[in-house]
């Protein structure tokens, strides 16, 4: 038998009336896995976690914590650790009465890790201080040490470097690759694409509540795709060449200016510059341009549909 | 050790010692006794119309006597109402219970812990009140032997480990007042509802009993049972409003209990 998986997510859901915040969501984290949640504001990706963590309970479907159900008891949180939102405290008690707290309702060992989880987030020399006195980068770093007194094997992040400073972001990116390293299987949500690639080897992208996309970095990178940009004297002369020309496809029109188009081969892009030249359309800008991670995660966050893109190409036809 | 009740139970004293409500609470139930008696002293004469009233420049144990029945009204209602309306609240507001359910201790555990730090407050409120009151008054009165109820003369030792007794009888009503402020904090999530609605609520209940009509209901309601140690200070003792404050705030406090309990296990933790 197979060890089960950190993370098993089955036709999840969860709505607040007629809003519909989390929406059949399939998700597994093998573990291992830096696995980024990605979506804009409000795609319910801190609603998912909270019922990951069994904090609010789903209105369908199931979570699994290495095999264990979250809903049940909080002994599906053995080994699991993490945060949504901002990480909350006592304010009127220290940093490290805080975290003595929390060790104690984690039982085990936890306190005896104290020390040296302020020491990794750099908080030691502020531990004496009231909660109620701390930045929110100071917060958030607590979060993180609160989060490593359970020794997890899976930690779960929600934007855990919003608010921080460059180095605050950087340190905090530093320490989730070198808990990945050591073994930690870490789920991380965020609106980030940056820090995603970054960090991530599998991604899940949410809009809605739904999953647009779901699978490794690699394969999203190649979906993406690359293509090239045209820009010419006559860009509505150079389209029509352009989808008569053997071995293009995808042409479009771009809302600035420009078309952009697939090529099957280098060979098939040079026909076209000489085709247009026949035309007479004389070509100003041609250049390979890989479309960014970006304009993938717009499309698919942004589109009318998920995975379909506006098309202003569709409109001009439209129009004539 | 696995955390459980007894782990919440020691963090929620601690954090009680960590927060100004709590002194505020327990200054006052120290602080009032005090008051009463300087007042007393310095201006002579004394509440003639109620119970014990009459005992208070004879005696220092009257003079806890004569507090509960004046603190009956609001001002205990209110101490407890204190810490129990905010301890569910307080974690609504920290927004922290998101924090301690996800370490490894149940909900149901949290939530017990949490009633058993309440009760612990409660208890040393009536605790100090009683000490303070009783320390003050034989300063100011003497340690001398009280009439009872029954116009029988109790010797002082006895009448020493009466009111203390009467002081645990008392903590009855109070302990079911601790569990309607306990349902109200995890009902509004909000800590000034809940100590402001369990107040109404102990008043509210006082007034029924004005009603007319609603006279019979007299002995059943929470208010009544804060008179139920007075059956101590009658000879023979008179158990049967002890007995019946028992199980009236039992009815009272059992189903608050309950329901509270049965909202915090399934509520969604969702910062709302
Ligand atoms: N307790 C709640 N009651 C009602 N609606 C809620 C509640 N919690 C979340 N929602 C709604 O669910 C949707 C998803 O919210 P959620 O907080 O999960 O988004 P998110 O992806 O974390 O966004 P962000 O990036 O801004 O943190 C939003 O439309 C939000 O208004
Ligand atoms: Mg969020």
């Amino acid at each position: 038998m197979t060890a089960p998986a950190p993370i098993e997510v089955r036709g999840l859901c969860k709505s607040y009336g007629e809003l519909v915040a989390v929406d059949d969501v399939d998700l597994t984290v093998e573990a291992g896995d830096v696995f980024g949640y990605l979506g804009p504001n409000g795609a319910g990706k801190t609603t998912s976690l909270r019922m990951m963590l069994g904090l609010i309970v789903p209105s369908a479907g199931s979570v699994r914590l290495f095999g264990r159900d979250p809903q049940v008891s909080v002994k599906a949180l053995a080994g699991v650790a993490g945060f949504v939102e901002a990480p909350s405290f006592y304010p009127y008690l220290n940093g490290r009465t805080n975290l003595d707290l929390f060790a104690a309702l984690d039982g085990g060992d936890a306190r005896e890790r104290i020390v040296e989880a302020l020491e990794i987030v750099g908080l030691s020399h502020r531990a004496k201080d009231k909660v109620g006195t701390y930045s929110h980068g100071m917060r958030q770093r607590l979060g993180i040490a609160a989060s490593l007194l359970r020794r997890p094997r899976l930690l779960l992040l929600d934007e855990p470097a919003t608010g921080l400073d460059p180095g605050g972001m950087r340190d905090m990116r530093d320490l989730i690759r070198n808990l990945s390293g050591q073994g930690m299987t870490v789920l991380l949500s965020s609106h980030l694409l940056t820090e995603v690639e970054e960090l991530c080897n599998r991604v899940a992208i949410v809009r809605e509540g739904r999953v647009a996309y779901q699978g490794s970095l690699a394969e999203l990178r190649r979906q993406a795709g690359s293509g090239y940009l045209l820009r010419t004297t006559d860009d509505e002369r150079a389209r029509q060449v352009a989808e008569a020309q053997a071995g293009i496809g995808e042409v479009q029109i771009r809302a600035e200016s420009g078309l952009t188009f697939s090529a099957e081969s280098e060979s098939a892009v040079g026909a076209l510059s000489l085709a247009l030249a026949e035309s007479g359309t004389l070509a100003l800008e041609l250049s390979p341009r890989h479309a960014t991670l970006e304009d993938l995660f717009f499309r698919l966050t942004e589109g009318e549909e998920a995975g379909a893109a506006p098309r202003p190409d569709r409109a001009l036809e439209g129009a004539t | 050790m696995s955390p459980g009740v007894f782990t919440v139970y020691r963090w929620e004293l601690r954090k009680l010692r960590s927060q100004k409500r709590t002194y505020l609470g327990l200054g006052a139930a120290a602080l009032v006794p005090i008051i009463f008696v300087v007042a007393l002293a310095t201006r002579g004469g004394g509440p003639n119309d109620v119970a014990f009233g009459r005992y208070v420049h004879d005696t220092g144990l009257a003079i806890p006597l004569v507090l509960l029945l004046f603190g009956s009204v609001w001002m205990f209602p209110l101490i407890t109402a204190l810490v129990a309306g905010d301890i569910v609240a307080a974690e609504d507001r920290n927004d922290t219970l998101k924090t301690i359910l996800t370490r490894s201790v149940e909900r149901h555990q949290v939530f017990a812990g949490k009633i058993l730090a309440t009760f612990t407050y409660a208890v040393a409120a009536i605790a100090i009140t009683g000490v303070v009151s009783l320390s003050a008054g034989i300063l100011a009165s003497g340690f001398n032997s009280i009439v009872s109820l029954s116009g029988t003369r109790i010797s002082a030792t006895e009448g020493l480990g009466l009111v203390g007794a009467s002081l645990l009888v008392y903590l009855i009503p109070i302990v079911a007042i601790a569990c309607i402020g306990l349902l109200f904090s995890t009902l509004f999530r909000n800590s000034a509802a809940a100590i402001v609605g369990t107040l109404m609520f102990s008043l509210l209940v006082q007034l029924v009993g004005i009603l007319p009509g609603l006279e019979g209901l007299g002995p059943y309601l929470l208010s009544t049972q804060f008179n139920a140690w007075q059956g101590l200070l009658r000879s023979p003792i008179d158990w049967a409003p002890i007995v019946r404050a028992l199980w009236v705030c039992a009815l009272y406090g059992i189903p608050a209990l309950v329901a509270a309990g049965l909202v915090f296990l399934r509520r969604d933790v969702a910062g709302d």
